[in-house]
């Protein structure tokens, strides 16, 4: 999707920081926003004026947005998962979130089928999005969960935590043993649980 | 939370799906929204000025008065607005702290007027933001020295029960308070003038005969200058005891500057009676005498401007310090140039290169006595350059120091020391406070929450009282961690309740076997050395013994680990026994904070102990550093 870069006057740099300081993005139009996401008008309306007010630029670098994330867990380190999810949102991967990028994973998120919102998670778990979840991008993600936990906790997090639950996780999703998850056989397992499907129906309302 | 963020709540909770999966508990109940209506503008009128905003802008911040029911007592049903009759300038900061979440402080504004309409609107001004805190806290601080010298003017009116020592003191320090003060004040400078002349008389020849050579006046009338003298060190010693009475704090008087000045005035005089006429030490007599022109340092309690000029000259120590280094490098390069260009002549005054010291600092200086003159050519030349060189090196630290004299006098300087202390340490503390703030926030909210679900029946009351406690945004945000506890099947908790529970979990796990057996089992406790990477004592205990409470005194043990490999063969059956809630997992960076160890006995002849427990079923884990160096170290927290 194309995007309208603002001020041609300004100098392009090469330097990367610079170039984000001084690039400015602004969004599509609202039509065709809304033609995209499966969100109202005003809905977008009000999630542009809180994520404009973060970022004025029009564009989250990652820094900012670990900033933002971390601050929603103040015990514990969010920067790593906040990593992950930075690659799950950024789909074009050139270091930025535009204002689309997000509100089309929130649409997703918030609004998608639940096929949907499941691939989204594949993806997020799929740290190379080579389409396989391997055991070490498994445990990469899982203990920057555990690490947003932070220190005081109860019972303490152990070393292995991390690890055993990737063992569980792998034990479950894991049907040919081959040791890698691939996409069906993730949608496949989740869609068996209950407990996932029905924590997947959770967010429904948050906008 | 700041307010800018919580825009980005519902964002977070969206992406809190990617939890989901790999989750193993259910999720709790997601808040519902009940009054979910959709964002109206509300009206602000502020003596007159009307201010527009959204009603979630002001929602951020619950425990204000905009951001409560609070503000409902100023609604006007007829136009539909709040009204405020309040100063709408320092409105409009306010208003701007919740749009941008940073409050900022004018600078044109009045310091008390600010303040009070904070505290009018609920806002706490520790949360100023770090681009004006600085200024506030000056202005805030000019204003209550300010205040505190009106008080202590007003102070100086007599209050109804001072003791005598108090009184006496009071008219020490202050000689306006009393005409007895006034009477005392005036008494000693005059015998402290009377001293000085005394001493500077006594030196002055007065010739007995006009044909005798001149003696000094002091041997003529030797009994006058002595009773003067006696006069003069009574007075002054009765001063000095009355002053050693009189003070609050003895031993802090005796050590400020002006008591040591008068002891070392009046103690010649007694060292001088209580000496003998020997010749030997009548010479050491002498040169005590020299030490009575510390009398006139007695001044300084008389004049305001002495006691400047004593506080600037220690204060550019630094600045004096450097120009004596200068000078002395300067004095040393010209000197031994001099002495060498000077050799050749003959009869030249240039001696040694101490000789030419002399010279050197003479010529810096440009007073040029004359005495020593170069007389070669070359001496000539080096001689110039040293008298040119010399103004400018004394002429360079010189401005500096009148600068200071005059801050000093504007008593900048104990300002600004005062505001670098504590500037960083009110920086760290507010950033603490924040973060604590929202943690503590959602710990808080869990146990009252424990305490509602415990009951079966939520009646409509405790509804609203929960709804009350916490705002919309703060049950959203604690949802959110929440479901990160399930997922992660542990929960949050407090740093006090973390040791706890830690400590308990040890004792439960502590042994009743054997001691020799005990070193292995004695090391239980989880671990938490992903942590500890950075070599911090996260936590203590003592022996068994350890109380429960008072943590803090109790000292860290770290242990580092043992290595693994062949030794597990003789004490395999020691390793396998401790049960796996009490297994160390050690990482290769080797140190590791365990709970409890009693002393290591060896089972074996063995004198390594490893005290180690690794788990045995877990084959990836990673070799253990070498038995040989793990140690017992007790540090203290």
């Amino acid at each position: 999707m194309d995007h309208r870069q603002c001020g041609a006057p300004r100098l392009k740099c090469a330097d990367s920081d610079l170039e984000l300081a001084m690039v400015r993005h602004q969004p599509e139009g609202l039509e065709q926003l809304q033609a995209q996401t499966k969100f109202t008008r005003k809905e977008l309306q009000s999630l542009y004026r809180g994520f404009k007010n973060e970022c004025p630029s029009g564009l989250v670098d990652e820094e900012t947005f670990k900033s933002i994330y971390s601050q929603f867990f103040p015990q514990g380190d969010a920067t790593t998962y906040a990593h992950f999810l930075f690659n799950a949102f950024d789909m074009d991967r050139n270091g930025s979130i535009r204002f689309e990028d997000f509100v089309i994973g929130l649409s997703v998120l918030l609004r998608g089928s639940v096929t949907e919102k499941l691939r989204w998670a594949f993806n997020l778990y799929d740290i190379n999005k080579d389409g396989y979840i391997t055991k070490e991008e498994m445990l990469a993600i899982m203990k920057s969960i555990y690490d947003m936990m932070g220190r005081y906790t109860f019972p303490c997090v152990k070393d292995n935590a991390a690890f055993e639950h990737v063992e569980k996780f792998f034990q479950k999703m894991d049907r040919n043993r081959d040791g890698v998850v691939t996409i069906d056989e993730f949608i496949e397992t989740c869609q068996k649980d209950e407990n996932i499907m029905s924590s997947m129906q959770l967010f429904e309302n948050v906008i | 939370m700041a307010a800018g963020v919580a825009a980005w709540l519902p964002f977070a909770r969206a992406a809190a799906i990617g939890w989901m999966p790999v989750a193993n508990l259910p999720m709790p109940v997601a808040p519902t929204n009940k009054n979910k209506h959709q964002d109206e503008i509300i009206i602000l009128n502020v003596s007159g000025r009307r201010f527009q905003t959204w009603r979630n802008t002001l929602d951020r911040y619950p425990d204000t008065l905009l951001g409560s029911s609070e503000k409902e007592f100023f609604f006007n049903e007829e136009t539909r607005e709040y009204f405020f009759d309040r100063d709408p300038d320092l409105f409009r900061s306010i208003l701007n702290f919740y749009r941008t979440g940073k409050l900022h402080y004018p600078r044109y504004e009045c310091i008390s007027a600010y303040d009070e309409e904070l505290a009018f609107f609920g806002i706490i001004p520790e949360i100023i933001s770090d681009c004006c805190y600085e200024e506030y806290k000056d202005r805030k601080r000019e204003n209550i020295e300010r205040l505190m010298d009106d008080l202590e003017d007003n102070k100086d009116s007599k209050l109804p029960n001072m003791t005598f020592r108090e009184t006496m003191w009071r008219a020490f320090e202050n000689p306006h308070t009393s005409t007895m003060a006034l009477v005392f004040y005036y008494v000693t400078g005059f015998f402290i003038a009377i001293s000085v002349l005394t001493n500077v008389v006594e030196t002055v020849p007065c010739s007995y005969m006009p044909n005798q050579r001149d003696i000094p006046c002091g041997e003529r009338y030797t009994e006058a200058f002595f009773c003067m003298d006696t006069a003069c060190v009574m007075i002054f010693t009765v001063e000095y005891l009355m002053r050693l009475f009189a003070a609050p704090s003895r031993y802090r008087f005796m050590r400020s500057v002006m008591s040591i000045i008068d002891v070392v005035a009046i103690l010649p005089y007694y060292i001088g009676l209580v000496m003998t006429n020997n010749e030997d030490v009548s010479g050491a007599f002498v040169t005590l005498r020299v030490f009575r022109v510390f009398r006139i340092f007695k001044f300084s309690r008389h004049s305001q401007g002495l006691r400047i000029l004593g506080y600037t000259l220690k204060s550019c120590a630094s600045e004096l310090g450097f120009l004596l280094f200068s000078l002395t490098m300067a004095i040393i390069i010209f000197a031994t140039v001099m002495f060498y260009a000077e050799k050749g002549s003959s009869s030249s005054k240039f001696t040694s290169i101490p000789a030419s010291f002399w010279y050197t600092i003479v010529t810096m200086t440009t007073l040029g006595y004359g005495d020593m003159v170069p007389k070669t050519i070359a001496g000539k030349i080096f001689g110039s350059i040293c008298s040119l060189s010399g103004v400018l090196v004394i002429a360079l630290p010189v401005p500096v120091i009148v600068s200071n004299f005059s801050r000093i006098y504007h008593q900048n300087q104990r300002a600004d020391k005062r505001r670098a202390q504590k500037v960083q340490k009110a920086k760290l503390a507010r950033m603490r406070i924040s973060k604590n703030g929202s943690s503590s926030a959602f710990l808080h909210s869990k146990r009252n929450g424990l305490n509602q679900s415990l009951e079966l029946t939520g009646s409509l009351e405790e509804d609203q009282h929960l709804k009350k406690t916490t705002s919309l945004l703060e049950s959203q945000h604690h949802h959110l961690l929440h479901c990160l506890e399930k997922t992660t099947n542990h929960e949050f908790v407090d740093e006090r309740l973390y040791e706890q529970g830690y400590l308990q979990t040890a004792l439960q796990n502590f042994p009743s076997q054997s001691p020799s057996l005990s070193s292995e089992e004695g090391i239980t406790g989880t671990c938490c050395s992903r942590r500890t990477k950075k070599n911090i004592p996260p936590l203590s205990a003592t022996n068994t013994h350890s109380h429960t409470h008072n943590l803090q005194e109790l000292s860290a043990l770290h242990i580092q680990c043992g290595e693994q490999h062949p030794l597990n063969t003789s004490r395999s059956s020691l390793n396998l026994m401790s049960d796996e809630s009490g297994s160390l997992n050690c990482k290769s960076s080797g140190l590791v904070t365990t709970a409890i160890i009693s002393i290591p006995t060896p089972p074996s002849n063995n004198s390594r102990a490893n005290p180690d427990a690794p788990p045995p079923a877990n084959p990836d884990a990673p070799p253990l550093p070498n038995p040989g160096t793990d140690v017992v170290r007790i540090s203290a927290l």
